[in-house]
């Protein structure tokens, strides 16, 4: 549409071209693999990253479409496109895959690793990228098998425990989705009058009875629920965070959990708005339990990854509350904030998995005193920690605190009681950070050695990007925030629910509002 | 439409026949010239089968072309349906016997024992299956299942170096007896209470008439024994016991042609009985139906679960895979949609997918055939990785992974459940899928991430690497691009009345 080039399919293509590539090459060249697999996701970072500056930011609609024709009598087309929803996460996983690839080392086996982390990066941009429902749970399901083997093959000694478990439950979840999916497109027929699985075709011409959109909103969301994952369908995820290698981990803490929260915006909001607003206490409700009990168990971890695994149940909880609090606001701080998590828990998992390798213990208690021999290594955990705790001046802040403020208006007591979640997070993480770095060290840690300048670069890109985000939000919003009021608009004229009239907080001082 | 009182048989279009009399030739060549000549050059048996399977598969291309400007028609006083139904079903079987006589090739050169006995079995019992899918009397069909039953009976105790293959070949043997029964009995009181053994002839008399009320009960007894006898040929549950045992037991080969062909005559079968004999029952049959596909799709994938060793995880696999079979058999029932068309999706895919996965287990299943428990199959990756890759492959489409035909086919059958608003079977049928899946994921585990019990040289026989290759690349051709297969399997229509 706004250019020939077919950017999107490019994203999508591109890694798996790669990972064929690497699997075809014969294994004795290494160096080779290694430069394929670096070549082909820096080329794909790359490309997202040309997709950033060329997005038209005051478009609200999707951009860089790329529609064909697939299975036609099925009405299912390779149907892509982007907007402000899905840009920032296009980006982040354009970005964290070759930090991955080049910053984490699997020890054995690379071209495998390679390759699936690859595969894995084709079925996350496919997700995000898709706006067929079909196309969306090919990718949303494919994305199991890469990161299956990812964690069965390179995770700690539980691994093929929490694989199994890992991808058992998220099957469970898209089997629903699945039959809801095929239901959605055969209801609607009736509208349409021919059988379809694009999203916009869908959202837009079909309604459906309340009790149907019901149970059709329910079969997306328990798909979605077990991937964010909302409690009490969270279970899978400290098993899957705390056996994955470091590059699993930050992956799937990065985007692959997005998945979940970007399928309630773009699927549960967009296509069952008067289902989605009905279901709105229950969902605001699990978001709250989910930030105060990721909290609460988060702070009672003795192992630092399942620690970290812990706070981002409780930071998807502020997600899912931004979402289902269904302001303008609140709506775009969720989308931010899943960016926001993806940068930060990211660097977190990273920073975990370097003093993993230095000591082979994750174990809070047996770590102490890393301050004294390691200064660089605890600033930079320092910095990556308070922008998950959501200090002012970094990322989290800004993505957290436009969550709370679109939710008081729509959703107050939960706002309130979420609230003190953010209190709890201080909590957990300082604490954590309070028994590794400081005091004195003993014996075995006072050989921690200090960040090496390749782990220093790979963690220079997060502090960069949690330090502009934090600092200067503007150019992220105003990408955002278009497409969220449309949504917005899309779900108020779609169903009885109205937007509060509270008056709205400008958030940044300068930013023209956009929209009504 | 009784029989006519004449002398004159019915005439014979010779034409029509083609297929089932090039697997006749075959199997009399092999035979006979079997016999006369002792010493035939390397796997030439598989070659005669395989040219006269081509044949029979080029007849009935030739003939699904034809049935491009009609519905089909019957033929043999209205004994044989030959319509775009059977036409397909036939394809699919006799693709099946091809797979399976490369396999059996591979299975007699290893063992040291080839000779023709198994092909002309391999041939009498694709006969029979391709009378049943045709047939429109009650009888033929029995005659077609005997005929295929017998050659099973014979080809799943060939293995005289295993105990458990002469034990699968008589617990075959005797319940499969019992099954025939059954149908036996089922096919005298229908007749009994509408007065014709034809499929068609019986679907009019129950559209036709009310005078069948006094003889009600009598057709609900001959329909639960029709169920019984053709659910136990498709291993529905609660007939399914015999399924591991004897896919255990059997001879891997064999155990791939009973689970693909033997499944797709069963299945063609009963899906004309019940739709074009019964369609007027339908409220009478359906719920059973319903219940036997949950019953199935859950008991096979449950089952699975526990096993250690691979060719019975397949088995209760297999069980599992013929319950979504009936979710679109139940789908059909509702004459909306496209139920009949996504159970024969569903056949053709799983088809290929068994073929595939059984050639993975003959080529590790050692000089005895026996070599099949999880634990053989340990470290594969590591030992034969592309063998692990292609296995890896056919198992996750067994699961139904996206991108794989075994989706295509699950999401075929899901949506006519849908369209026919049958949605608690589709929910059913989709979480009795996950608890399989389970299944397929210990055999990547053990393939990928554990380490091999012996260094021992594998040896695969080429005939098995094409089976696994026309499988793997067929797997991924239909799951990137299903329309082909779709828009085939969707012209599969009954010949009319």
């Amino acid at each position: 549409m706004h250019a020939s080039f077919p950017i999107l399919s490019a994203l999508v293509l591109l890694p798996i071209l790669g990972a064929v590539l690497i699997t075809i090459i014969s294994n004795k060249h290494l160096e080779f693999v290694k430069l394929i697999a670096m070549l082909f996701s820096v080329g794909v970072g790359g490309m997202s990253i040309w997709l950033l500056a060329s997005f038209h930011s005051h478009d609200s609609g999707f951009q860089f479409v790329s529609q064909h024709e697939w299975v036609t009598s099925w009405g299912i087309s390779w149907h892509l496109g982007v907007d402000g929803v899905s840009l920032f996460l296009v980006v982040l996983t354009g970005i964290l895959f070759p930090l991955v690839i080049l910053g984490v080392d699997p020890h054995h086996d690379h071209k495998r690793y390679l390759a699936w982390l690859l595969l894995l990066e084709a079925g996350v941009m496919g997700s995000f990228l898709s706006l067929d429902l079909f196309l969306f749970f090919i990718f949303f399901e494919i994305v199991l098998v890469p990161m299956y083997f990812l964690i069965g093959g390179w995770g700690y000694d539980k691994r093929v425990y929490a694989a199994t478990k890992f991808f058992l439950y998220t099957m469970l979840g898209s089997a629903f989705m699945l039959v809801g999916i095929i239901a959605t497109a055969v209801i609607a027929r009736r509208d349409i009058g021919y059988l379809t699985f694009d999203l916009v075709t869908l959202a837009e011409q079909a309604s459906f009875a309340t009790n149907t959109g019901r149970w059709l909103f329910v079969s997306f969301a328990i798909a979605f629920a077990v991937k964010v994952p909302i409690f009490p369908l969270h279970t899978w995820l400290p098993d899957a965070h705390t056996q994955a290698p470091t590059g699993g981990s930050v992956i799937l803490a990065g985007v692959l959990l997005k998945m979940g929260t970007y399928g309630f915006l773009r699927f549960g909001l967009y296509l069952f708005p008067s289902a989605a607003v009905w279901a709105k206490p229950v969902l605001l409700t699990l978001a709250v339990i989910g930030i105060i009990y990721g909290a609460i168990a988060a702070t009672m971890q003795t192992d630092l990854k399942r620690l970290v695994a812990y706070s981002s149940v409780a930071h998807l909880g502020f997600i899912v509350l931004g979402i289902f609090a269904i302001t303008s606001q609140s709506l775009t701080g969720s989308v931010m904030q899943m960016v926001n998590h993806g940068v930060s828990t990211g660097a977190l998992f990273l920073l975990v998995g370097m003093i993993y390798e230095r000591r082979h213990t994750r174990e809070i208690a047996e770590l102490r005193g890393i301050q004294s021999v390691a200064p660089i290594f605890s600033a930079a955990f320092m910095i990556v920690m308070l922008s998950s705790i959501g200090v002012p001046g970094l990322n989290g802040f800004a993505g957290e605190f436009l969550i709370l403020i679109g939710s008081f208006q729509s959703a107050r007591w939960w706002t309130i009681v979420a609230a003190t979640g953010v209190i709890l997070a201080a909590l957990y993480l300082l604490w954590a950070y309070q028994r590794v770095f400081h005091g004195e060290p003993d014996e075995a840690n006072s050989s921690f050695a200090e960040m090496t300048l390749r782990e220093g670069a790979l963690l220079m890109v997060f502090i960069g990007l949690i330090g502009f985000t934090g600092l200067y939000p503007k150019p992220m919003l105003e990408r955002i925030e278009p497409s969220v009021d449309k949504l917005v608009e899309h779900v108020v004229s779609h169903s009885d629910y109205r937007t509060p009239t509270t008056p709205n907080i400008v958030v940044e001082p300068h930013g023209e509002k956009a929209g009504e | 439409m009784v029989f006519a009182a004449t002398l004159d048989g019915p005439s014979v279009p010779w034409v029509e026949l083609i297929p089932i009399l090039a697997l006749l030739a075959g199997t009399c060549f092999l035979l006979l010239v079997g016999s006369l000549v002792p010493t035939w050059p390397r796997r030439g048996y598989a070659w005669v089968t395989g040219i006269s399977t081509t044949v029979a598969i080029v007849a009935n291309a030739v003939k699904w072309n034809n049935l491009y400007y009609n519905k089909g028609e019957t033929f043999f006083a209205d004994a044989i349906a030959i319509d775009r139904f059977s036409v397909l079903a036939s394809i699919t079987i006799c693709l099946a016997v091809i797979l399976s006589a490369l396999m059996l090739s591979a299975y007699l050169v290893r063992m040291n024992a080839d000779g023709p006995e198994l092909y002309a079995l391999l041939l009498t019992a694709a006969i029979g299956a391709l009378v049943m899918v045709s047939a429109n009397d009650l009888i033929v069909l029995f005659l077609g299942l005997e005929t295929l039953s017998l050659s099973l009976y014979l080809l799943a105790a060939s293995n005289r170096e295993r105990e458990q293959s002469q034990e699968s070949g008589l617990k075959y043997f005797i319940l499969g007896g019992f099954s025939s029964a059954f149908f036996l009995y089922g096919v005298a009181l229908i007749f009994g209470s509408t007065g014709s053994t034809k499929i068609s002839g019986i679907g009019e008399a129950l559209s036709g008439s009310i005078s069948i009320v006094d003889t009600d009960a009598m057709l609900l007894v001959g329909i639960g024994m029709l169920l019984v006898g053709l659910g136990f040929k498709v291993s529905a549950a609660p007939f399914h016991v015999w399924t591991p045992d004897v896919y255990e037991g059997a001879p891997t080969p064999v155990t791939a042609f009973m689970a693909s062909a033997g499944k797709v005559a069963a299945f063609a079968a009963l899906m004309r009985v019940l739709l074009v004999g019964l369609e007027q029952r339908v409220d009478d049959w359906r719920p059973v139906v319903w219940a036997l596909a949950i019953l199935t799709v859950f008991t096979g994938s449950i089952l699975a679960v526990v096993q250690t060793n691979v060719k019975r995880m397949l088995a209760y696999s297999s069980i599992s895979h013929a319950g979504f079979i009936l979710v679109g058999v139940e789908a059909a029932a509702h004459m909306s949609g496209d139920g009949i068309a996504s159970s024969m999706n569903y056949l053709a895919i799983y088809t290929v997918l068994v073929m595939g996965s059984f050639a993975v287990v003959l080529a590790l299943s050692g000089h005895t055939d026996g070599d099949t428990n999880l634990a053989d199959f340990r470290g594969l990756a590591k030992r034969r990785p592309a063998l692990a890759l292609a296995f890896t492959v056919l198992l996750f489409a067994q699961a139904g992974v996206p991108l794989t035909a075994g989706f295509v086919a699950k999401f075929a059958v899901i949506k006519s459940a849908v369209e026919a608003d049958s949605y608690v079977l589709a929910v059913a049928a989709m979480v009795a899928a996950v608890i399989g899946a389970y299944l397929y994921l210990r055999i990547a585990v053990s393939m990928w991430l554990e380490e091999p019990a012996s260094d021992s040289e594998i040896t695969i026989d080429p005939a098995v690497v094409v089976v696994i290759a026309i499988a793997v690349v067929a797997t991924l051709v239909v799951g990137f691009f299903p329309e082909l297969l779709l828009h085939a399997t969707r012209l599969a229509r009954f010949a009319p009345r």
